[in-house]
Order: structure tokens, then sequence, then C-alpha cells
């Protein structure tokens, strides 16, 4: 055995100095490279989801609710028998400002004792690491997310107004165990003493916020109090489970990293055809070498074990090297996303680096081990006859395994035999349609070579004579050109047409909790600076408790998500007497003036398709301890995307006036008229001002971030395509060289040589960019018109990076790649041949 | 018939005795092909001595080289039975017949067939490694100096001329001192002036080494130097210098 290894390390210090070894390691270098790295970054992002699920409510049990809570101290003197430790917190939004500057807040009141689990981090300056701290903000004081500080350009120490209550910030807030995710990416935090917020005077009868009850103590008691506490609760109070707590930010990241496993698969594959392609040359090459082994003597046993050997050598380096790249490259992937991702995110588990290396394994093993295999059985009587070869391995181990290799390595990597099996159909298919493509290319350039001059007609005959090693790179390329001009030219695109489909008054603002009494001196000052009057809305909240009479509880039906959230949390009813701008009545029939006076409402299509409601059905709700009774006398379909008002739930006037609500509307505000909103803010600090650009921007921002992180692993894509050009030039290496040397010794130059090499592989790159364009603009489409609804334009520019792109990158690869072929010296490869 | 094998430890004397280290009985090869069951060699018989120096001449299509590749373990035959250095060859797989070409065999070929990617010095240590001799280095450096290549050691083939690369040969197949050594066409690919060159070492290694050495040529002054000459033609044995 002893012998065997040091033979196999002598022969791979040998043939390392030979192209296919470096391919061959290259090749599971990106692959494991781009694996690893999408693996090291979802490691940590789970890993801060486990860290953070046990401290996520802040507290044991949660109780939420959009009014005060527990106003007798029913709950606290319970939870006070059973020793449970509490806290509370009020939480709403609001908008800052500091001169122009302008800022949504999630302003968060906390009492003593907060957070009864994990703690707050909080640092003394901008570029501070958060460290762990029990203290609080005093009344008075204030602890601002770093963001507020930038956004409002106010240094660490000064004073800011909320509302009517002024604040000095003191320390920088780094992290607070029950911050959500994504609306915190939106909205930061400002934290502050629960007894200033009166003083803010933000929060009127009705005003929308949240009051939390904390709870935490020992397991038993915790749920003996839970389920006293579901018995007792109103219906309008909820109680957190932490489950559902994180769960959309989870979700969000969820389908991104599985978007990066498919990327890292799609790589995966590609640079697996470039192990097999070089496996292949490579065994093809050493066959010669086995048979004079063999006739020295070596046996069958020591072959394979020696080729085995270099195998698992050049998987482990080629591993090593690769999770390097990858641990490298998942750092920029936190940058990239670091808008998603939670500020402290641990560091990546080390035993990924174990996946890296079962990933370069059982691709070897897969992709490479069949030719391989292939070479035991080389006869040495090749030695006298180069014409005998091995027989060929059946079709079952030539397919079987590198199918089985990539459908376990998938595994690893995604753990849905479901996704695995639509990702290989997937990527078939599109490999099967740009073969064909790339054929019938290959085709009409061959008819096309006698037009131009020698090198264009050589370069491109070679195209035509190497059929089928073009449509490889041209399918290669094309998957990876396809999936980078989508994400990039293709994403932009869209983005600008879905904006331009707006007129350009479109409500940029919204306007929230504004009073009935508030409207009349609110109107004066925005017709004073020229803003075009807006229609207000009225909305209360209510429970919807029954549907024809029988409770939500007793309802059999299975209901979605969005369903449950329709029964389970409370609705914003509205009312008004003409159809809102934006609505559509499809069924039904919409009241008048002269309608007669009962309660009725007008429900939006998606409330109706959630609960399965039909015309004339009875909804009953619960507004504020009022039971109103009213059939569905309408279904609207509403245009949620023209930025007004609207309302699932609309009632007719006169039904629920007497509750007491508050109005919200939308306004366009031109840059010029942007200081009325900071008077409107000084004048009604209650209401809430939403810049909803300025949101747009920021879901911009997080959509070409997490685009530009699918890119980013597409580049691996593309990596790998650039390894399978490099493994099919080394498999057409000798005959090449014999070529380029026969038509130099025909008189051709080495700069004729080199423009065809140029020609061949830019015509290929540009045939894959235009094949690529046509695949991405027709995804394009798709999305515009499918799932935006918005018209696509084909725009010649995607044709103009994809072929121009395309071209000059393969076109220089191929190049560098066969500089040294064009170069050596004819004689030399005459003779060798 | 009853084969003797050698024993390093005798006398030359003892060696210089008529051993036979190769027998062939009634070998006959028959291949498929498009036009039906082709018969290569037929029924042909022969037995070598220890230090008998054997050409193998014919037309090309004869069957030269498919019976030096039965002969050497490098192919089986159809029918009958093939002795080598004591070990009956033709009853062993084919782990077994490189184990027997280890020990007993030495190759020189037409195309040199040197490994590219190795230099001169471990082309002709690649047989004592697979065999884990001790001081391959050594001894391969020995047997270059001995074909007058000592200087030419770290030199890739491609940096050696056609005669200095079968040297290499030369010296990897005389490295391991094998019993028999079989020549196909050495110096087929050579100009006449170096291709007598060639001849000359590898006689006078032959007749220092007192190795069995069955040269496979086209060349007849070259098979005239050798003890016997065995001829054939279309598969069949048409004669042989050696029988009485």
């Amino acid at each position: 055995m002893t012998n065997t290894v040091i033979f196999a390390l002598k022969a791979l210090g040998r043939e390392a100095r030979a192209g296919e070894l470096k391919i061959l390691f290259a090749a599971i270098v990106v692959a494991v490279a781009a694996i690893t790295a999408v693996a090291f970054f979802t490691s940590r992002v789970s890993d801060v989801f486990m860290q953070q699920a046990d401290e996520v409510l802040a507290a044991d049990l949660r109780l939420e609710s959009g009014r005060p809570l527990d106003g007798n101290n029913r709950y606290t003197g319970q939870a006070q028998r059973l020793g449970l430790r509490i806290a509370h917190t009020v939480s709403f939004s609001t908008v800052l400002f500091n001169g122009e500057n302008s800022q949504l807040t999630n302003i968060v009141g906390v009492s003593d004792r907060y957070p009864l689990r994990g703690a707050l981090r909080i640092a003394t300056d901008l570029e501070g690491v958060g460290v762990p701290t029990t203290a609080l903000p005093q009344p008075g004081e204030a602890w601002a997310d770093t963001r507020i500080l930038s956004q409002l350009r106010v240094p660490l120490g000064a004073s800011i107004h909320v509302g009517s209550l002024s604040v000095k910030i003191t320390r920088v807030l780094a992290y607070r165990p029950d911050q959500g995710a994504m609306f915190s990416v939106l909205a930061p935090t400002l934290l502050l003493a629960e007894n200033d917020i009166p003083n803010t005077h933000l929060l009127l009868e009705g005003s929308r916020a949240t009051w939390t009850l904390l709870y935490a103590g020992a397991a038993p008691e915790i749920s003996e109090f839970k389920a006293w506490l579901r018995n007792n609760k109103s219906a309008a109070e909820r109680l957190v489970v932490v489950s559902e707590s994180n769960a959309q930010l989870q979700k969000t990241l969820e389908s991104s990293t599985r978007f990066l496993q498919l990327a890292s698969l799609s790589t995966l594959l590609l640079a697996a055809i470039a192990v097999a392609l070089t496996a292949r040359r490579y065994s093809q090459r050493q066959m010669s070498t086995i048979a004079l082994m063999k006739s020295l003597g070596a046996s069958q046993w020591f072959v394979l074990r020696v080729t085995a050997l270099q195998l698992f050598m050049t998987a482990f380096a080629g591993a090593a090297v690769g999770i390097g790249f990858g641990w490298v490259a998942q750092n920029a992937l936190v940058w990239l996303l670091q808008d998603l991702i939670p500020n402290s995110i641990p560091p990546a588990r080390l035993a990924i680096a174990g996946l890296g290396l079962a990933v370069a394994l059982i691709t070897l093993l897969g992709f490479a081990l069949p030719p391989l295999l292939r070479l035991r059985n080389t006869p040495p009587a090749r030695v006298l006859r180069e014409t005998m070869e091995p027989a060929p391995l059946s079709n079952v181990a030539n397919y079987s395994l590198p199918l089985l290799a990539f459908s376990g390595v998938s595994y690893l990597l995604v753990r849905d035999w479901m996704l695995i099996g639509y990702a290989l159909c997937g990527l078939l298919i599109v490999a099967v349609i740009f073969g064909l493509a790339g054929a019938l290319v290959v085709r009409v350039t061959a008819g096309v070579r006698g037009v131009a001059g020698v090198a264009w007609r050589y370069g491109i005959s070679n195209i035509g004579r190497r059929g089928g090693e073009s449509i490889v790179h041209i399918a290669a390329f094309g998957l990876g050109f396809t999936a980078l001009l989508l994400l990039s030219v293709v994403r932009g695109e869209l983005l600008n047409d879905w904006q331009h489909s707006f007129p350009s008054d479109t409500p940029n603002h919204f306007l929230f909790n504004i009073s009935e009494i508030q409207i009349k001196p609110l109107n004066q000052l925005l017709a004073s600076s020229r803003v075009v009057l807006p229609t207000y809305m009225p909305w209360v909240r209510a429970r919807l408790v029954a549907i024809n009479g029988v409770t939500m509880q007793k309802r059999p039906r299975e209901l979605t998500e969005r369903g449950r959230a329709f029964v389970e949390r409370e609705q914003n009813l509205s009312w008004s007497l003409k159809l809102p701008q934006d609505n559509q009545v499809t069924a039904g029939e919409w009241w008048n003036e002269h309608s007669p006076s009962f309660p009725q409402v007008s429900v939006a299509t998606e409330f109706k398709d959630e609960l399965g409601l039909q015309l004339n059905d009875v909804l009953t709700f619960d507004v504020a301890g009022e039971i109103v009774n009213a059939p569905v006398t309408s279904i609207r379909k509403v245009r949620w995307d023209g930025f007004r008002p609207n309302f699932f739930l609309v009632f007719p006037p006169r039904v629920l006036d007497a509750m007491t609500g508050t109005f919200v509307t939308s306004l366009f505000v031109s840059q010029e008229g942007r200081k009325t909103l900071s008077q409107v803010a000084r004048s009604f600090p209650n209401i809430t001002v939403l810049d909803v650009g300025k949101i747009i921007d920021q879901i911009r921002v997080l959509m070409e971030r997490a685009a530009l992180a699918v890119q980013y692993v597409f580049v691996f894509t593309v990596l790998a395509g650039v390894m399978v050009l490099l493994s099919a030039l080394e498999g057409s290496r000798d005959a090449r060289l014999y070529e380029a040397a026969i038509v130099r010794a025909l008189g051709a130059s080495r700069r004729t040589l080199l423009t065809a090499v140029a020609v061949e592989f830019s015509v290929i790159g540009a045939l894959a960019g235009l094949l690529a364009s046509s695949a991405a603009a027709v995804a394009g489409w798709l999305i515009a018109t499918k799932l935006l609804g918005i018209a696509y334009h084909f725009s010649g520019t995607l044709w103009i990076y994809g072929a121009g792109g395309g071209g000059l990158v393969v076109g220089l690869i191929g190049l560098l790649a066969t500089r040294s072929v064009v170069s050596s010296p004819p004689s030399m490869a005459l003779r060798d041949h | 018939m009853k084969l003797a094998k050698v024993n390093g430890t005798h006398s030359a004397l003892v060696e210089r005795t008529v051993v036979t280290v190769l027998e062939a009985r009634k070998v006959s090869k028959q291949v498929s092909s498009p036009e039906g069951v082709l018969t290569i060699l037929h029924d042909i018989s022969i037995a070598m001595n220890r230090g008998d120096s054997i050409a193998v001449v014919g037309a090309s299509g004869a069957g030269k080289s498919t019976l030096l590749a039965i002969l050497a373990g490098l192919d089986t035959p159809s029918s009958g039975q093939v002795w080598l250095d004591g070990q009956k060859i033709t009853g062993l797989d084919e782990d077994g017949r490189a184990a027997v070409r280890s020990r007993s065999v030495g190759f020189v070929f037409q195309a040199f067939h040197l490994v590219q990617s190795l230099t001169a010095l471990e082309n002709v240590m690649l047989p004592l490694e697979l065999t884990a001799v001790l001081g391959a280095k050594d001894k391969a450096r020995a047997a270059l100096v001995a074909v007058g290549l000592g200087a030419r050691a770290d030199h890739y083939p491609s940096q050696l001329s056609g005669g200095e690369q079968q040297r290499v040969a030369i010296a990897r197949a005389f490295v391991n001192k094998p019993v028999i050594l079989f020549a196909d066409e050495p110096t087929g690919n050579l100009d006449s002036a170096t291709g007598a060159k060639i001849a000359d070492l590898l006689f006078s290694l032959n007749e220092a080494a007192n190795t069995t050495l069955v040269l496979v040529t086209h060349d007849r002054s070259l098979a005239q130097r050798c003890k016997r000459l065995i001829e054939l033609d279309s598969g069949c044995l048409l004669s042989d210098s050696g029988l009485p």
C-alpha cells in the first residue's frame, strides 16, 4: 500500500504539470467555492435565527393588542400570583424630523425589567460594537438605531422632538431581542422610557399602536398562565408564540437562500461537466502510459489504486482551496445582504468545510470515475498496437454514476427531493433547448464562412467542424449568461417599466392618524402650499366574529395563512358614499344617497375569496364592543398599487360614523413641496407621514442587494462555464496543435491564426450571448405580463449586451487558453504527431 | 520436457547451461472481424533458451506482433499454452501475467513508449518503482550510464533525439535484469546509422546479461545478427533455423 501511495504521489506530482489535472483541480475549486460560499452563508443565517428563537419575544409569553391592555390589572394580578415577572411596552410608527431630513421611526416605550429574556445591546458611538446592557433609557432620554442618527443627521448627545416631547439621544441601540426583522429595516427603532410616551401626545384615541404585555417565569407556571390567558383574554388580544414572530423574514430569507442554492447547483452541474470532460481526456491520454505500466508488470488493482489515489488527492487539494475561496466569498454575501440580516451574525460553521470536501469527492467519484474505471481494463498489448482500447463501460455505469452523484450532492445541499427534481428537469430542458438552438446556429454559421478572409473562414469553419464541442460551449455559457442578463439588465428594465407605469402625480405620501377635527386646518395648510386637496377615508378597527351567524371558531373551512389573518386579526373598516377611486364593482351593487339606510358592506375580492363569501352573506363585526351585522351587497376589485388608501371592507355612511375612528389619506407632494410635510408634522404631531417613495427606494435597494447576491453566485456559474471551455479545449488540444502546425507550415502567420482563434471563440460567445438574451427577454416578458401585469418593452440593448459581452468574454478566454497552441513551433507539433 | 528456472545464485558456468525460458505449444489466435473469424496465428510451437537471440521475421500482417504479445503475456492465445520463466502464463489472469512480466520480462518498442511527463531517469525507474525495489534511483542511474546517457538523466523525452529515447527505453528494459527481452522493431523509427548503434547496444547488453532476446523486425540485416531466425507467413511458422 505504501508503495502505491508513494507511486501515486510521485505520478501526481509529474502529472500536475499536464493541463488536465490543473483544469480538474480548478473545476473542483469553483464548484466547492460556490457551494461552500452559499452553505457558509446560509448556516450563519440559520444560526442567527436559532440563537434568537428563544429570545425573539423578549419574554416567555407575549400578549399584544391594538388597544391599551389590562386596564383593571386582572392579568397582572394572576401573573403575580403565579410568581411571573412582568414588563410592558407600547410601540407605534411616526416620522421624526430634523430640518428637512425625515425618518419613519418605530417608537418603542418600555417599562422597567424590559426585556425579560435576552438583552439590549448598546454602543456609545455610531461605529461601536453593541455590548449587552441591563440598563434602560431614563425619562428624557432616547436610544436610537444608527439609521435614525444618520438619516436625520443628528449626533449622539443631541436632542430631537418626538411629538411634543424633546428627548436627548444618549446611546446607539444596536439590538433589541424583539426587534422583529423586516419592518425594522424600513422603520428603525427609537427606544424611550414608557412614562415618556404620554408626553409625546402622539397617541390619541384610535391611533394605530401596539400595546404589549411580557411575561417570564418557570415553564409550568408559564404554561398554566398561558392556558388561563387563552380563556380570559378578549378576542382582540393576541398571544404571540415564537414561531410566528420572525416567520416573515425567515420565509424571505429561506426563499432567497433557496435561490442561492439553485444558483450554486447550476455551478456544480457545469463544473461537473468540466470534470467529466477533463477526466475523459485525462484517461484517454493516460491509456498509453497505463498500457506501458501494465506491460512492465503493474496489476489492474495497482492501476486502479493509483488512479483513485490521484483522484482523491486532487479532490482534497481542490476542496481545501475551494473551501478557502468559499469562506472569503461568503463574507461578501453577508455584506451584500446585510440589510436583511440582523447585525450580530455568528461566525460560519466549520462543519461546512466537510460539506465542501464531500461535494468534491462525490463530484469526482460520479463524474471522473467512469472514464477512469475504464483505464483499469486497458489492454497491455496497446504498447504494440495503439488502436487497442479498453472495452467501453456499460451505459448504466456511464450515466447512473453522474446522475447519482449530482442528485446526492444536490440533496446534501437543499434536502428537498421535489426541488431537486424540478431543478434537474428545468436544467435538462434548458440545456436541451440551448443545445438544439446551439446546433442550429452552428449550422447557420457554417454557411457564412465564405464571406470573409482566410482567418474568418478558418475560425468559423472550426465552429462547425467541432460541432459537438461548440454546442456544449454555447449551452454552458448560454446558461450562465441568461441568469446574469436576467438579474442585471432585464431586472433593471422591469423596475423602470413598473415605475413608469404610474402617472407622475401618483400619490407619494400617506397621512395616517388624522382626527376629524384636524381635517379642516390640515386642508388649509395644504391649500396654502398649493397641494391638491386629497380625499380622506375614515376607518375604525373591528373584528370579524361571525359569518351568517356562525362564529369564526366553529367554521369548518380550512383557511390559508392570509385567510386566518383576516379572521384572527382586527380589520380596518371604512365608509364612503362614493365608490373609491381604483375600485370596480364586479358583483352586486354599490349604494347611493337613495339607498335604504341599513348596515351593509362591500368586500374586496381577496377577502371574498379567502373566506369563501358570497353576496348576501351576513358578516358580524365587533367594533369596540358594539356588534354590527351587515350583509355583503357588493364585491369590489381593487387596484392596490395606485398608492391610495383602500380597504377590504367598506360600509355606507351613517353606519359606523358614531365610532371613534381616524382618517387616512394619500397625496402627491413634489420635491419642492416637501417643506409642507415638515409643517404638517410640526402642526399635527399625532399625524404619521409615510413617504412611499422612500419606502419604494428602500425596497428597491433591498431587491437590488438580493439580486446582486444571486448574480454574484451566478458569476461562479460563468466561471464553471469557463472550466467547461478550458476542459473541452484541452480535449482538442492535440488536434488544434497539429492543425495549427499544418496551417503555419503552409505559410499562415501567427497573427492569422490568432485572429482565427479569436473569431472562433468570439462567435461562440456572441451566439451564446444572443441565445441568453433571447431567453432572458422571454423570462422578462413572462414576469412583466404574468406577475407584474405591465407591458414589457423588448429593448435591443439586451441583445447588444448579451452578444457583445459574450463575444468579448469567451473570445478573450479562448484566445488566452489557445495562445500556446498557436505559438508552439510547427516543426515540433508535426514531429510529435 | 522439464523446464528449469535460472537461479541467480548459480555460477556463471551453470547459467550458461541450456535452460528453456520460453515455450509456446500449439498457440493459435483468432479474432472476429466484419468478414468473419480471422486466424492470425495458427498452431505455433516454439521454445527459447536462456541467452538465445531470436529474430521473428515476416511480412506485414504475418502475425509477428501478435506472437510477441502472446509470448510476453500481453495478450492471450485463443488456444495453446505458453510457459514463461517456468510459469504457465496461459493459465494466469491478467494480474498474474503482469506479475510474471514485472519479474522476468523487459520490452523495447518501435515507438520507444517513454512517458512524456517523466525525465529519462524517472522513466528508467518506473519498472523498479512498480515492484518497490530498493535503491531504484541508483540502479536507474547506473542503467542510464550503461547506455551512455548518464549526462541526460534529467532530460525529458521531448528533449532527446530518437536514438537517445530508444537508449533510455533499452536502459529501462534492462534495469530489472529480465530473463527475457522482447524488442518490437527497435530500430524501425531510427535512421540506419543510429539504428545500427542501437542494435549494437542491444546485442552487447544481451550478451553481458545473458538475457534471451526476442526481436521482431522487418530488417533482414538486423535479423541476421541473431543466433536463430523464425519466419512467419500468414500466421504459420514457415521456418525456424533453430530447429534440428
